[in-house]
C-alpha cells in the first residue's frame, strides 16, 4: 500500500510535467495546426541556456526566468523565421521542417555543449517527507505540482477572460474573418508559438533534473510521453492535455514501478496506439459525424 | 482529405514516376527495368575493379541505404503516409540477420546460400512487424502517424536493451558471415564481394519496386494520396492500399537494415536510434519525394556527407576534442538546415529540380535548331 501511495505521488509528480508539455503541443496545435516535433529539441536549448545562465550566475532561479525567456523567444524566432514560409497546404510539410529543426538545435547544442550527459541541479530536496511512516511528498514535487498549478491556471484565465485570449482564440478559429475585424492573425499565431515554446521550456526545466540530467536528446522520450498525452485528451483540448499528462504519468510510474523500468516506452507506444484505434479523437473529443 | 497528401504540391506532382503516360512507350515494363538493372549491375561489377576497397565498403554502404529510401519513398512520396519509424525497421531487419547468421554458425553450417537465407527471414520479420505497425497507421492521418512512427522509432531500439538476454543490451550482437566463395580466386578482396553482394540484393529490390511503381498497385498508391475520397469512390480499397504500401516498405527498409548490419558485421541499437529514422526521412526529402531516382541522391547523400565533414574538418587544425564535436554534429546540422531549406525553397528536392531543369533545355532545345 505504501508503494502504492508513492508510485501514484510520483505518477502525478511526473504526469504535471507532461501536462504542460502536452499543453504546450496543444497551443500550437489550436492556434496553427502544426504538431510541433520540434518541441523537445526547443526546450532543451532554452534549458541549456538555462544551465549556462545559472553557472556564470551561480543561482538557480535567475536561470529558471531566462530559460521561460529563451523559450519565448525561440518559439517567436521559430514561427517568424521558419514556419510561416511553409506551404501548410499538406499537414506533412510542417512536420518535416519541425523535424529538421530537431537535428539542426540538437546538432548545434552538441557542437557547442559536447553530447555527454551534464547534471540538472533541483533547486529542492528530492527525498520524500514521511508523513505517519509513509513516504509521500518531496519538496520538489510540491514546487513542480505548484509551478504547473501556476501556469495552468494563468493560460486557462487569460484565455477565457482577457482580450488577448479572446482574440487568440479568434485568430486560431476563424482567421479570416478576424483580420476582417482587424485582429493581427500573424501576430497572433506567433503568439501562440511563444507561449507554447515558454511553456515547453518551463516543463524541461522542472523534468530535467529527474531524468539523467541535460543532454541534446534528453526530451526525446519525453516528447513522445507528452505527445501520447496529448493524443489521450484529444489535441484540441487544454483540459485534456492536462488529464491526459496525469494519466500517461500514472501510467508511467506504475509500470515502472512494478513492472520495471526498461518496459516503460513500451507501455506509452501500446497506450498511444490503444487511444488511436480505439478513439482517434482522444477521449474528450465529441462523437464527430460520419466523414464520408 | 488533404490529410492524406504528399508532402509534394500539385505542381510537382504531375510530374512523378509513373505519371507519365504510357501508352508513348514500348515493350514490357519488366524487361525493360531488367534491362536498365542489369547494365547498372556490370557497370557496378566494372566500377568495383577500379576504384580502392574503401570506396567499394561506401558504395555498398549506398546500396544498402538505397534500399531503405527507396522503400521509404514508395511510402511518404507515392502513398502519402509520413513514417519515422523506418530506422526501427531497419534494426528489426539487422538483428534478425544477426540471430539468423549466430544461429547457423552455433550448428556448424557453412555454405554461401545460408547468408541468403537470413535476409529472406530478414525480410519475412519485417514484414511481419510492418504488417502490424500498417494496420494501425491506416487507420491514422498526418501527425497522429507521424507520431505513432515516432515512438516505434523511439522504442525498438530500447527493446533491445530491455531483453538483453536475445539481443546483449547496447554493445549488441555481431553478424558473422562468410568470406568470399573460393571460385572468385583466394585473393579476392573482401570489400568488393561486399559491394555485390548488397549491389545485387538492392537491385532486385528496386527492379521490384519500379515495377509496383508501374502496375496497377503504382497506381492506386498515388490515387489513394492525391485523394481518398475520389479513390474510394473509383472503388480502391483505401485502407487496404496503405497497408500494402507500408508492407512493402516495410520489407525493403528490413533488406537496407540487414545489409548494413552485414557490411558492419554487427549490430547496436545506437546505429538504428531515431536519428537513423530521421536521416532516412531527410534524404528522401531531399532527394526529391515519389520518384526513385530521388531516394539514390538521398542515399548517396547519407554516406557522402558525413565523409566530407570529416575532410573539411581536418583541413583546420582544431584540438582534438572540437573536432570531434564538430565532426559528429556537423552533418546533422547541415542535414537539419538542409532539409528546412529544401521544404521551403523547391519541395520537389534535387530530382526535382534537375528534372525542372532537363525539361527547361528540351523546351529550347527545337528553338535552338529552327
Amino acid at each position: 500500500m505504501d508503494r502504492f501511495v508513492f508510485l501514484t505521488i510520483d505518477g502525478l509528480s511526473r504526469g504535471a510535467v507532461y501536462a504542460a508539455f502536452a499543453l504546450a503541443l496543444v497551443l500550437i496545435w489550436r492556434a496553427a495546426r502544426v504538431v510541433n516535433f520540434a518541441q523537445g529539441a526547443m526546450a532543451v536549448a532554452a534549458a541549456y541556456v538555462a544551465y549556462t545562465v545559472s553557472a556564470a550566475t551561480g543561482s538557480y532561479w535567475v536561470g529558471f526566468v531566462v530559460a521561460i525567456v529563451a523559450g519565448l523567444v525561440l518559439g517567436a524566432l521559430v514561427d517568424r523565421v521558419v514556419m510561416r514560409h511553409v506551404d501548410h497546404a499538406s499537414p506533412l510539410n510542417p512536420v518535416i521542417v519541425a523535424l529538421g529543426l530537431v537535428l539542426l538545435i540538437q546538432a548545434v547544442l552538441g557542437m557547442v555543449y559536447g553530447n555527454e550527459f551534464r547534471p540538472a541541479e533541483a533547486p529542492f530536496s528530492r527525498s520524500a517527507l514521511t508523513v505517519g511512516g509513509v513516504a509521500v511528498l518531496s519538496p520538489y514535487d510540491l514546487f513542480v505540482f505548484a509551478t504547473i498549478g501556476v501556469v495552468v491556471s494563468a493560460l486557462a484565465w487569460m484565455f477565457a477572460r482577457t482580450p488577448v485570449g479572446l482574440r487568440m482564440r479568434a485568430a486560431a478559429f476563424a482567421p479570416e474573418v478576424s483580420r476582417l475585424l482587424g485582429v493581427n492573425v500573424g501576430g497572433m499565431l506567433t503568439l501562440g508559438w511563444a507561449l507554447a515554446s515558454g511553456v515547453g521550456a518551463l516543463a524541461a526545466m522542472l523534468v530535467l533534473p529527474t531524468e539523467l540530467g541535460l543532454h541534446p536528446h534528453a526530451m526525446d522520450l519525453v516528447f513522445v510521453s507528452a505527445f501520447t498525452a496529448a493524443v489521450v485528451g484529444g489535441l484540441d483540448s487544454p483540459p485534456g492535455a492536462v488529464v491526459g499528462g496525469l494519466v500517461v504519468g500514472l501510467l508511467l510510474s506504475y509500470v515502472s514501478g512494478y513492472v520495471g523500468s526498461d518496459v516503460t516506452p513500451l507501455a506509452v507506444l501500446v497506450l498511444l496506439l490503444a487511444v488511436l484505434l480505439v478513439r482517434p479523437g482522444g477521449l474528450f473529443a465529441p462523437v464527430a459525424a460520419r466523414r464520408v | 482529405m488533404s490529410a492524406t497528401r504528399a508532402a509534394v504540391p500539385p505542381k510537382q506532382r504531375s510530374a512523378g514516376v509513373g505519371d507519365r503516360p504510357v501508352d508513348g512507350r514500348r515493350g514490357s515494363t519488366l524487361l525493360r527495368h531488367l534491362a536498365v538493372a542489369l547494365a547498372v549491375g556490370l557497370a557496378l561489377v566494372a566500377v568495383s575493379y577500379a576504384v580502392e576497397p574503401f570506396r567499394n565498403f561506401q558504395l555498398a554502404t549506398v546500396a544498402a541505404y538505397l534500399c531503405a529510401t527507396a522503400g521509404l519513398t514508395v511510402l511518404t512520396g507515392l502513398n502519402g503516409q509520413l513514417s519515422l519509424g523506418h530506422g526501427a525497421l531497419m534494426a528489426v531487419g539487422a538483428y534478425t540477420v544477426a540471430l539468423c547468421q549466430t544461429a547457423f554458425l552455433d550448428r556448424g553450417m557453412t555454405g554461401g546460400w545460408l547468408l541468403a537465407v537470413s535476409l529472406v527471414a530478414a525480410i519475412v520479420s519485417t514484414v511481419a512487424v510492418g504488417a502490424v505497425v500498417g494496420v494501425a497507421a491506416a487507420r491514422l492521418r498526418g501527425p497522429y502517424l507521424a507520431g505513432v512512427t515516432l515512438a516505434v522509432a523511439v522504442v525498438v531500439p530500447a527493446l533491445a536493451v530491455t531483453f538483453d538476454g536475445v539481443f546483449n543490451g547496447e554493445q549488441g550482437l555481431s553478424v558473422p558471415v562468410e568470406p568470399p566463395p573460393m571460385a572468385l580466386g583466394a585473393y579476392f578482396p573482401y570489400e568488393r564481394w561486399q559491394l555485390w553482394l548488397s549491389g545485387a540484393a538492392t537491385l532486385l529490390a528496386l527492379v521490384l519496386l519500379a515495377n509496383l511503381i508501374r502496375s496497377r498497385y503504382g497506381r492506386t498508391f498515388r490515387a489513394v494520396r492525391d485523394d481518398e475520397v475520389a479513390a474510394r469512390l473509383a472503388g480502391i480499397h483505401v485502407a487496404r492500399t496503405q497497408v500494402l504500401a507500408f508492407v512493402v516498405s516495410a520489407a525493403t527498409a528490413g533488406l537496407g537494415g540487414a545489409l548494413l548490419a552485414v557490411l558492419a558485421q554487427s549490430v547496436s541499437p545506437g546505429a538504428f536510434s531515431l536519428t537513423l529514422s530521421l536521416f532516412l526521412l531527410m534524404a528522401v526529402v531531399i532527394g526529391g519525394l515519389g520518384r526513385l531516382a530521388g531516394a539514390l541522391w538521398g542515399a548517396v547523400l547519407l554516406v557522402a556527407l558525413p565523409d566530407l565533414t570529416h575532410s573539411v574538418t581536418e583541413l583546420f587544425t582544431l584540438s582534438p576534442a572540437v573536432a570531434q564535436r564538430l565532426e559528429g554534429n556537423l552533418p546533422l546540422a547541415i542535414f537539419g538546415i538542409t532539409l528546412i531549406v529544401v521544404m521551403i525553397a523547391a519541395p520537389g528536392g534535387v530530382q526535382g529540380v534537375l528534372s525542372r531543369l532537363g525539361r527547361a533545355l528540351l523546351a529550347r532545345w527545337p528553338a535552338r535548331r529552327s
